[in-house]
């Protein structure tokens, strides 16, 4: 399906991602934003205020982060496609919420506009220190999808991806972008309307009247495990519990249903991780040393890797399109046969740990830290590939 | 609390022959629900039902959206589009639902611990901006679900698991507070007030903006036995010797006490544009032909 070209900016437009990404929602058929402002996420509602009365959408802002992230899953449910922003602090705020997202099946998009932390931090200065909160954040066990732009463009292009996999999987999706991304300014093409692949909601084929369950996989699409939405008024009477529930969605306080349940959130995302996880490969197929990094950080990589390589070392750079679920197979697979990895991020050492799981000890791991605040000098990142290259 | 789902369908009573006058809005195959005897939660909740089919709304145009708590389970029970969020956000949930669907008729229905503590920030702002909606609060003193604590609306003095020797806190007087923040309709009745209760849950949905019901129940089960004051029947007897009526009455004069007379009544009753209406009024304003009316809110409003 095409995007509605309401919603869609077509043309040539220099745009920073926070923006871009609003335009992505838009695109994307986002109908609904209830949002509460912080630093430096908070152009993504401003942009969305200024739009949605012209497109038919509506804006909120409501007055807190814990308001805005269940606003939005009561907006799914009256019908709308919905997105809400924050950093930092308003993404710890928004866990419980994730968490309620992901156990009712609510399609949804929640960006974090990482910044430096813990807590107030550096409201206006990049990190991406939430990347292990982004995946074990909320109470419980779950999957959720996150995925990282490093530009503008991808601000656009990964907030659309990012609903239509909201939409297939039932479930919340992140855009796990940083202010550095966010409040760069740079070239963003968005094309014609129907260009746009848009993943509609899947609607149960059941009348009013006729006994809809909201969790019953009697109209799951073969092999899938995401069992048709509904929403308020249509005479299904659905009804919507964070507790533990059985396909009717009433609650059942057992460990037999716990275990159904969980087990089929967590299949529905595992099972389809190849359709999910995107990566970028930049010389990685002769590679002997691995970069692997994502978002601003990965873009940084650049001028490193490239010095490294006319210098004669064999350096590939792995970008992490789709961070969660982690592409641990690919890590492993060239695990067996490269000299090492280097895996530059804005934090003290969060996705390194899945790539050091990965390798499972088969060859050395140097991570580059960062403190936040100010991406890497690619001088550092070329040292360390260095490092690993002796 | 150790819920098994029962096998009973609406087609197949509790009692062979017998149905419930209000058996059509409830989903009786969750029967028996999980609250104790003498609770006042079922009294409200058969008020609920009979004041939505006095007032004729079809079923499928009826929302019900409630917190966590023995009255969040509310929503557990009612044969409507039904939902149990999170502890103290009913309000933000049906807030983001009446946005994107207005022609639902939406109403929160939950406890005072719920409402007007972790999630007394979205009450006032939700009656300040005058969202259209119902919000029903059963008010009985404390914290149930979770074992008799300490509630923003506990009487000074009275016990409570997390104030053994008597809470010392100035009590939430919730008609007050709900006036005060912006209510268009405020009332409070107790689950003794049968009638009164119903017509009231009628009056305030039928009313455009944001409207409020305080629902004073007993919870036998802890409040009333760590207080004395007796088994259900007990509590709801003493609800009708300590209550009076008082219609219109200023809203300072609801406080609550230990021992003080219920007031009871419709405290507010006024006209103020819905948050609809401002918004709508706004936007129009400003842009003029460019403002684009989202398609659910079409017919419905403006
Ligand atoms: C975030 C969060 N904090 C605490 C709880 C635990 N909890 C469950 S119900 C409840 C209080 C409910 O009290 P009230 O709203 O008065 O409802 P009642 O049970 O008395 O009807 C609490 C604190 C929770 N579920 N979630
Ligand atoms: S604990 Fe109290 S409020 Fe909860 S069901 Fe029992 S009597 Fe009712």
């Amino acid at each position: 399906m095409g995007a509605d070209p309401r919603g869609v900016l077509t043309g040539t437009h220099f745009l920073d991602g926070d923006h871009a990404a609003a335009e992505g929602a838009l695109a994307a058929g986002a109908n609904f934003s209830a949002g509460y402002p912080i630093t430096p996420s908070t152009e993504v509602v401003e942009r969305l205020a200024v739009r949605f009365p012209k497109t038919g959408g509506v804006f909120i802002q409501m007055e807190d982060e814990l308001a805005a992230s269940i606003a939005i899953q009561g907006a799914v449910w009256g019908g709308a496609k919905a997105i809400t922003v924050t950093s930092g602090p308003g993404f710890s705020l928004m866990m419980e919420h994730l968490g309620y997202g992901v156990i009712t099946e609510t399609p949804f998009v929640l960006i974090d506009v990482q910044r430096g932390g813990p807590s107030t931090g550096l409201p206006t200065l990049p990190g991406q220190a939430d990347m292990m909160q982004a995946r074990w954040g909320s109470h419980g066990d779950y999957e959720i999808i996150a995925l990282a732009p490093q530009s503008p463009q991808e601000c656009f292009d990964l907030t659309i991806k990012a609903f239509n996999f909201s939409e297939k999987l039932r479930t919340p999706v992140l855009l796990m972008m940083d202010e550095c991304v966010g409040h760069m300014l740079e070239r963003v093409e968005i094309p014609p309307a129907e260009q746009i692949e848009i993943e509609p909601r899947r609607f149960t084929d059941k009348g009013p009247g006729e006994q809809y369950w909201p969790y019953s996989l009697e109209e799951c699409e073969p092999g899938g495990l995401v069992p048709p939405m509904t929403k308020v008024g249509l005479g299904h009477y659905p009804h919507i519990t964070g507790l533990t529930h059985d396909e009717r969605g009433y609650p059942a306080m057992n460990a037999a249903a716990q275990t159904k349940l969980v087990e089929r959130l967590i299949a529905k995302i595992r099972d389809r991780r190849d359709e999910i996880i995107i990566l970028e490969e930049d010389h990685v197929d002769d590679a002997e040393v691995v970069v692997v990094s994502y978002g601003i950080t990965a873009r940084v990589c650049h001028p490193a890797v490239d010095r490294a390589r006319a210098e004669g070392h064999k350096v590939g750079l792995l970008r992490l399109i789709t961070v969660w679920p982690f592409a641990g197979s690919r890590i492993r697979a060239l695990a067996g046969r490269v000299r090492g990895f280097v895996v530059p991020e804005m934090n003290m050492g969060q996705m390194v740990r899945e790539v050091e799981r990965a390798v499972a000890g088969r060859c050395p791991v140097r991570h580059v830290p960062n403190a936040g605040g100010a991406v890497h000098d690619p001088d550092t990142i070329y040292a360390a590939i260095r490092e690993v290259c002796r | 609390m150790n819920e098994t789902c029962s096998i009973a369908t609406p087609s197949t009573p509790l009692v062979p022959g017998e149905h419930h006058p209000v058996e059509e809005w409830l989903r009786m195959e969750r029967m028996p629900h999980i609250w104790c005897p003498g609770c006042g939660i079922g009294t409200s909740v058969n008020c609920f039902t009979r004041a939505v089919d006095e007032l004729g709304i079809p079923h499928d145009q009826i929302a019900i959206v409630s917190g966590i708590g023995c009255t969040g389970r509310v929503a557990g029970y009612l044969r409507l589009d039904s939902f149990h969020t999170t502890h103290g956000r009913a309000i933000p949930f049906a807030t983001g639902l009446k946005l994107a669907h207005p022609e639902t008729t939406v109403v929160v229905y939950s406890g005072d611990g719920d409402l007007f503590a972790i999630g007394g920030n979205h009450f006032i702002h939700a009656a300040r901006r005058n969202v259209d909606m119902t919000v029903i609060c059963v008010n009985n003193f404390n914290y149930g679900m979770t074992g008799g604590q300490v509630a923003p609306t506990t009487p000074e003095w009275a016990a409570a698991s997390t104030t053994p020797y008597g809470a010392a806190e100035k009590p939430f007087n919730l008609p007050n507070l709900a006036e005060a923040a912006g209510a268009v309709y405020v009332a409070r009745w107790t689950v003794y007030h049968v009638r009164q209760l119903t017509k009231a849950i009628r009056e305030a949905m039928k009313k455009p903006g944001f409207t409020f019901v305080e629902v004073i129940a007993p919870c036998p089960t802890l409040f009333g036995r760590r207080n004395r004051l007796g088994d259900g029947l007990a509590m709801y007897e003493s609800y009708h010797t300590r209550s009076v009526v008082k219609n219109g009455a200023d809203t300072r004069e609801c406080a609550l006490t230990m021992d003080s007379p219920i007031v009871c009544g419709s405290f507010v009753d006024i006209e103020r544009p819905s948050y609809f209406v401002t918004q709508i009024g706004a936007l129009r304003r400003s842009l003029g032909d460019r403002y684009v009316l989202p398609d659910t809110w079409k017919g419905v409003v403006g």
